[in-house]
């Protein structure tokens, strides 16, 4: 045992919320491996996996080729056999060599012959780090347009750690999106050590009653800023932290657009065919009639994410913009 | 290497070996005749030609060990325990069948008779066997896993990724080609520039045969000879199977682009006749008893084929059950 749990009331990263969770459920089961490019000796790209080798051994701490196809491929395999693989991206942008097995096979499996496939799949993702095209993609959307998945995304260290540790014990294919941005700026003590975020469930992360903003991962922070800005301004804002984006939580989205009867989807994603897409046409669709104003979206530019700061932050939803676009909509 | 000297196996094996192959002719024929009856949905995947590799390896295996199978591969299924009734339910989309009419061909999976269902998108589920070899191997237990690709699918990056990662995890794995010479219309001298499949073999430092595909008994040996390496620990193995695919890609296709003198040629080596021929040859299989069999598994297909067509649809709002895994 080379590593030793934190203390529950120790402030902690949402990068060791992760490792937390990972190293909990291998405790716990036998079952639950990692596997991925460079996670074994070297810890992975960004230390998640770090010391896990040392506890688990090889057997259950798999360093691979480079092959995302592969790996998610061996996963689904792994998963049919009873494992419950959580496979490593290095970056999210890199699962579109592994696209085919997550949503032709991992996705249909259950659905059309009836064996589950429990797996989790990693994905570092999201922008404002200068990554450049390829290592800061928000590419949930990707899969979100496909059954038989489900999708999460935390924005604390609390969810980090319950969301990655019920998506372990799913019985489904989870894609598990964790945000570089928030990695070690998110900073908090974990409620218990027995933390499970039930999938498809959306947490009011402020109350209020002027507006909605419906939003995910690294947006909630930039959300809860401007909601706190708009305060002095007399707006009185409402945050909702999706936390899962397949199934998501249409019962608190819905309930908070009659309640507030203005809505603002955010999230760090570029607009078209986004997850906000779909959650404004439900909202079009089911409580039309509550609203006062034409619901908007604060979203990524639709352009490839770019590299020079100028660029990326013009790219890029922030707490300004999220600002100004409540109060336009609440001025409406 | 190429071995074209077959090998013997017990009377008992060559018996099975044929009866499954004679089962799985059989059947592709009724089916056949369904289809020009129009009792078939859709298209209909025959592995006329393929029968001695489905049946021929997938019989070196044993209990607890898993295949992914090929669309031509029904000779594999039966061998791993599916029976005419399951395998017509399933084709003809019925709420008994393997996929509860939610998928097509023989798109079916059982993990009790260790079976991936296979997805159109060839490559995928070897690689998916792959994953099976790699659960065997964390949990130390003694089962091998078995790919089976067209050669088509040996042009995908699944197959290079799959051999790559199965020899570097020495998993125990084994990856079926079944060169039936044609990739749709695509034949090989448009597809490879190797001269054997099982060259590629060397490149990621596992054995590799080239072995005469029609010959079952062969298959069977080779297959049972790299099976059993893989149970001891020692790594996966390559074996490409060369045969020829007797019927167009899919009983609508009428290969047009199949020259004449080769159908002929491949015809008169069809792998059911040419390992009956041998079992008579040795005394193993009289007239009589031939004839017997083809009987009895005549009759359970038209058993099979008189539930199936009765058998009821799925009702159209099971539709929405099971999405998820609970």
């Amino acid at each position: 045992m080379g590593f030793t749990l934190t203390n529950m009331a120790e402030q902690i990263t949402y990068v060791e919320a992760i490792r937390h969770a990972l190293l909990e459920e291998m405790r716990r089961d036998d079952k639950v491996f990692c596997m991925g490019e460079d996670i074994g000796a070297f810890g992975g790209a960004f230390k998640i996996t770090k010391g896990l080798l040392e506890e688990f051994g090889e057997d259950r701490v798999i360093d691979t080729p480079i092959c995302e196809n592969a790996i998610i491929g061996l996963a689904v395999g792994a998963s049919l056999c009873g494992m419950r693989p959580v496979v490593e991206m290095q970056f999210a942008d890199f699962v579109s060599n592994g696209f085919n097995q997550i949503v032709n096979n991992a996705a249909s499996t259950y659905y059309r012959w009836g064996q589950p496939v429990p797996m989790v799949i990693r994905l570092p993702s999201g922008g404002g780090l200068s990554a450049g095209p390829w290592h800061s993609q928000n590419n949930e959307a990707w899969f979100f347009h496909v059954p038989g998945l489900k999708i999460v995304a935390p924005s604390t260290t609390a969810d980090a750690h319950g969301l990655l540790k019920a998506a372990i014990r799913d019985n489904n294919p989870v894609l598990y999106f964790e945000n570089k941005y928030l990695y070690r700026r998110e900073k908090d003590a974990l409620p218990h050590d027995d933390n499970i975020v039930e999938i498809g469930k959306a947490r009011v992360a402020r109350e209020g009653s002027d507006a909605t903003v419906v939003t995910y991962a690294s947006m909630v922070q930039r959300s809860l800023e401007a909601a706190e800005a708009l305060e002095s301004e007399g707006l009185d804002i409402e945050v909702i932290d999706l936390r899962s984006l397949l199934p998501w939580d249409r019962q608190t989205v819905l309930a908070s657009a009659k309640k507030t009867s203005r809505i603002l989807v955010a999230h760090e994603a570029t607009r078209t065919g986004g997850v906000g897409a779909e959650i404004s046409a439900s909202i079009a669709e089911e409580a039309f009639e509550y609203l006062d104003a034409p619901l908007k979206r604060v979203c990524s530019h639709d352009t490839p994410v770019p590299y020079a700061p100028p660029l990326e932050e013009f790219f890029m939803p922030s707490a300004e913009k999220i600002a100004d676009a409540l109060r336009s909509l609440c001025s409406y | 290497m190429a071995a074209k000297t077959t090998v013997g196996v017990p009377k008992e094996t060559a018996l099975a070996l044929y009866e499954k192959m004679l089962l799985t002719r059989l059947f592709e024929q009724r089916l056949d005749l369904m289809y020009k009856g129009g009792d078939i949905l859709g298209g209909l995947l025959l592995g006329t030609g393929n029968e001695a590799v489905s049946v021929g390896a997938t019989s070196a295996l044993g209990k607890g060990d898993i295949i992914a199978p090929t669309h031509r591969g029904i000779g594999a299924h039966f061998v791993r325990g599916e029976t005419p009734k399951g395998m017509l339910l399933q084709i003809l989309g019925r709420a008994e069948g393997g996929t509860r009419g939610r998928d097509n061909t023989q798109h079916q999976g059982s993990m009790k008779l260790g079976i991936i269902g296979m997805i159109s998108h060839l490559g995928a589920t070897p690689t998916t066997a792959a994953g099976c070899a790699l659960a065997f191997k964390i949990r130390k237990q003694p089962n091998v896993a078995m790919g089976f690709t067209g050669d088509g699918a040996t042009s995908l990056g699944d197959f290079h990724e799959t051999l790559n990662m199965a020899s570097v995890m020495n998993l125990p794995y084994v990856m079926i080609i079944e060169n039936n010479q044609w990739a749709y219309s695509t034949p090989p001298q448009k597809q490879y520039k190797c001269a054997k499949l099982s060259d590629r073999s060397m490149s990621y430092g596992m054995p590799g045969f080239t072995i005469d595909g029609t010959d079952v008994e062969l298959v069977y040996t080779t297959v049972k000879h790299a099976v059993d390496r893989a149970r001891k620990g020692d790594g996966p193995t390559l074996i490409e199977t060369v045969t020829m695919r007797l019927r167009g890609h899919s009983a609508a296709d009428g290969a047009p682009y199949v020259p004449k003198s080769m159908l002929e040629e491949w015809n008169a080596k069809h792998p059911v006749d040419i390992h009956m021929k041998k079992l008579t040859e040795r005394g193993w299989l009289s007239d009589e008893q031939n004839k017997e069999l083809v009987e009895r598994l005549n009759s359970e297909i038209e058993e099979a084929v008189k539930y199936a067509k009765q058998a009821p649809y799925p009702e159209g709002h099971s539709l929405l059950d099971g999405v998820y895994a609970d």
